[in-house]
């Protein structure tokens, strides 16, 4: 990407401390939510961010626009360290990013209209005066495709996708250059997600907006963004192009991941085997590479070493990844592994 | 699939009575399920496809709402509708079996699975508690939860997402029923564990006969499991038929739209197909088609005349004046 690095985060991690056991007198612990993530969006790019619950996904978006604690690491906007900042600086930060939720309900002042909805970030940013502030309001419903008309209606006479567009209006009306979407369209029906990702998609190109975008949905991520990134328990274990990590995963997670999606597509139907298990609580991750308790083709190294991130545009953590020990996998493997994900890996 | 059908569900209607008005929220839905097969019902939020099941079942979770017309036929010939309290007691459990989005709130957090579960088979089954609990540990064996009889001791907390949906699929078999009416099973799941269940469904029906009534918002898993599908919108069956038919050669408008709206497997980039416009609420239904408004087929006599649910080919209904391709075909 040759677009300015906008935001560069580096080996961001998030704990959270927890009771201790045996009524108070047991070990000190400590919930892992994000270890050690690092990422980097340019303006006008739309990155991806996908996993399952519990991934760690959510606490990463709100704790680089330090809507949440962060316990390590730095977060560079435009070269500016705004991981420890304060004041001025955390107000710039303020400014110039924007976080989309996913509850359009949840997340507007039920009492408020939509005119004083939009109003109050536009004044508490001292955007524009009192005099030209309808005129603003009107310009950035139409931004996100809204009726003028909708102006006096309160969050409860609006559909779930009207409410989702408030809150996209009110993320711009700031003028931000950063977004932070945490799974904006989940919570809305088939036919009204592609408006919202529609929208999205013209806003990131027209504004020149650096966006993640978490979701769960990876279909949804592959129409709309640029580069995808897959978190597992609380790390990144693969990143690159879209297209390149949907044609050609590399992490086996990440495999599981895209053959999990029900597709109308008699030649993708779901595996006769899917992958076992879930994901594991992120109080007690297991030793070594946290997917191998789940991974078709984890092998002894994997329970004792977190495997090094490696690659070039297209990255990922799995010592079984191209460039890794790929070519042995198989006689490795054990005898009850079924045969495909192997020859997939091996294809490819 | 045998050909005989075990439910015949013929124009169900239900209404919402309050406030002096009535509201038709279910207008005439009509389907039939055969033995070992799986239906789909797909639609929108508040497109009927929850409160058709809850209807058939006599679990409106309302006294406002009503049925208002319609019979929904046993294999046996009775019709659920007219029941006795006794008999409805006796059909759900050991006739039909339901499971929900969130098993959570469907489960007794207070009582073991195990407890649950073999209680729930002694209540249906003059049977002694050892073979109930035998019994239970045989489902619990075959929805795949590993280890039952430690985890038959288990609550509900202790048990993951997955997990609690395979708990509540146990009790939902623990009479042997011959329907299972699952209401979005999967939505709340990961994808990964969502494909585990789809697949536990589908052994289910493989290997015992079970007949699944499947609800979801979500063509593409309607796509991996059902044989049949049967589409709504506000309220009314707009397509059914075959899956592979309705999905590959949809003939409704709305059901077209649909499944132009799925991102697409071969990825690619560029706008989302979408359908303009928003469903329409309960109390302001359109005249004629409820489609009209956001159909870009649509013309006078859509606004006029609401348009019958006719067959268009073997096996296939729509119920539109224009359906898609027809006209296309007949000139060709």
């Amino acid at each position: 990407m040759s677009a300015p690095v906008l935001l560069d985060v580096r080996n961001l991690s998030v704990k959270f401390p927890m009771a201790r056991s045996r009524m108070g007198l047991g070990p000190r612990r400590s919930l892992n939510a994000v270890s050690d993530v690092s990422m980097r969006v340019a303006a006008g790019e739309t990155v991806g961010l996908v996993g399952e619950s519990g991934s760690g996904k959510s606490t990463f978006g709100r704790a680089i626009l330090r809507l949440g604690e962060l316990t390590r690491g730095e977060v560079l906007l435009d070269g500016q360290d705004m991981a420890r900042a304060r004041g001025e600086d955390l107000a710039r930060l303020r400014r110039e990013t924007a976080m989309i939720f996913q509850d359009p309900y949840g997340s507007l002042n039920p009492r408020l209209t939509v005119r004083q909805a939009i109003g109050e970030v536009l004044h508490v940013h001292g955007k524009k005066g009192a005099a030209g502030r309808d005129a603003r309001i009107v310009e950035l419903l139409e931004l996100v495709g809204l009726d003028a008309t909708l102006m006096d209606r309160r969050p409860g006479d609006l559909s779930g996708g009207q409410c989702q567009r408030i809150g996209i209006a009110r993320a711009l009306a700031i003028e931000p250059r950063l977004i932070v979407a945490d799974e904006c369209v989940a919570a809305l029906d088939v036919s009204i997600q592609g408006q919202i990702i529609n929208l999205l998609m013209e806003l990131g190109q027209r504004m020149h907006l650096g966006m993640i975008f978490i979701a769960h949905d990876l279909a949804m991520v592959r129409r709309l963004c640029d580069r995808i990134a897959v978190m597992y328990l609380g790390r990144i274990v693969e990143e690159g192009p879209t297209e390149q990590v949907f044609k050609a995963p590399r992490h086996p997670y990440t495999r599981s991941l895209i053959e999990a999606i029900p597709e109308i597509d008699p030649a993708r139907m779901l595996p006769s085997a899917p992958l076992p298990g879930e994901p594991p609580s992120p109080v007690n991750l297991p030793e070594g590479c946290a997917f191998h308790p789940r991974c078709p083709l984890a092998r002894s190294e994997c329970r004792t070493a977190v495997p090094p991130f490696v690659g070039g545009a297209h990255r990922a953590a799995c010592i079984l990844a191209p460039g890794g020990r790929l070519n042995e996998v198989g006689e490795n493997l054990p005898e009850t592994t079924p045969a495909t994900p192997t020859e997939r890996i091996e294809t490819c | 699939m045998t050909d005989a059908p075990i439910l015949t569900v013929n124009n169900l209607s239900v209404a919402y009575e309050g406030g002096g008005t009535s509201h038709t929220i279910i207008d005439g839905v009509s389907f039939t399920l055969r033995r070992g097969e799986i239906l789909g019902i797909v639609g929108e939020s508040g497109s009927g496809k929850s409160m058709t099941c809850r209807a058939l079942m006599r679990l409106l979770p309302s006294s406002r709402l009503r049925v208002t017309g319609g019979s929904v036929w046993l294999e046996d010939g009775r019709d659920v509708l007219s029941l006795s309290q006794g008999e409805l007691t006796q059909v759900r459990g050991r006739r039909i079996g339901m499971i929900f989005q969130n098993p959570a709130s469907h489960l007794d957090p207070v009582m073991s699975i195990g407890r649950q579960i073999a209680e729930s088979i002694r209540h249906h089954r003059k049977i002694g508690r050892k073979e109930a609990w035998a019994r239970m540990l045989d489902i619990l064996r075959q929805v795949g939860i590993p280890d039952p009889e430690s985890r038959a001791n288990a609550y509900t907390h202790e048990f993951s997402g997955g997990m609690r949906q395979r708990a509540m699929i146990a009790v939902a078999l623990a009479c042997d029923p011959d329907i299972l009416i699952a209401d979005e099973p999967t939505t709340a799941l990961d994808v990964t564990v969502q494909a585990q269940i789809l697949r536990l469904l589908q052994q289910l029906r493989d290997e015992r006969g079970l007949s699944i009534i499947f609800i979801t918002h979500d063509l593409g898993v309607v796509y991996q499991l059902c044989d049949t599908v049967a589409v709504m919108y506000a309220g009314r069956l707009c397509e059914y038929g075959a899956m592979h038919e309705v999905i590959h050669r949809p003939r409704h408008h709305y059901t077209a739209g649909l499944v132009a709206c799925q991102p697409g497997s071969e990825g690619g980039t560029g706008r989302v197909h979408t359908i303009p416009g928003q469903p329409p609420s309960p109390g302001d239904m359109p005249p004629g088609c409820r489609f009209h408004p956001r159909c870009g087929a649509a013309d006078a006599l859509c606004a006029a005349r609401q348009p019958p649910l006719r067959e268009t080919h073997e096996g296939h209904a729509c119920a539109c004046h224009h359906p898609v391709g027809i006209e296309a075909e007949a000139e060709a």
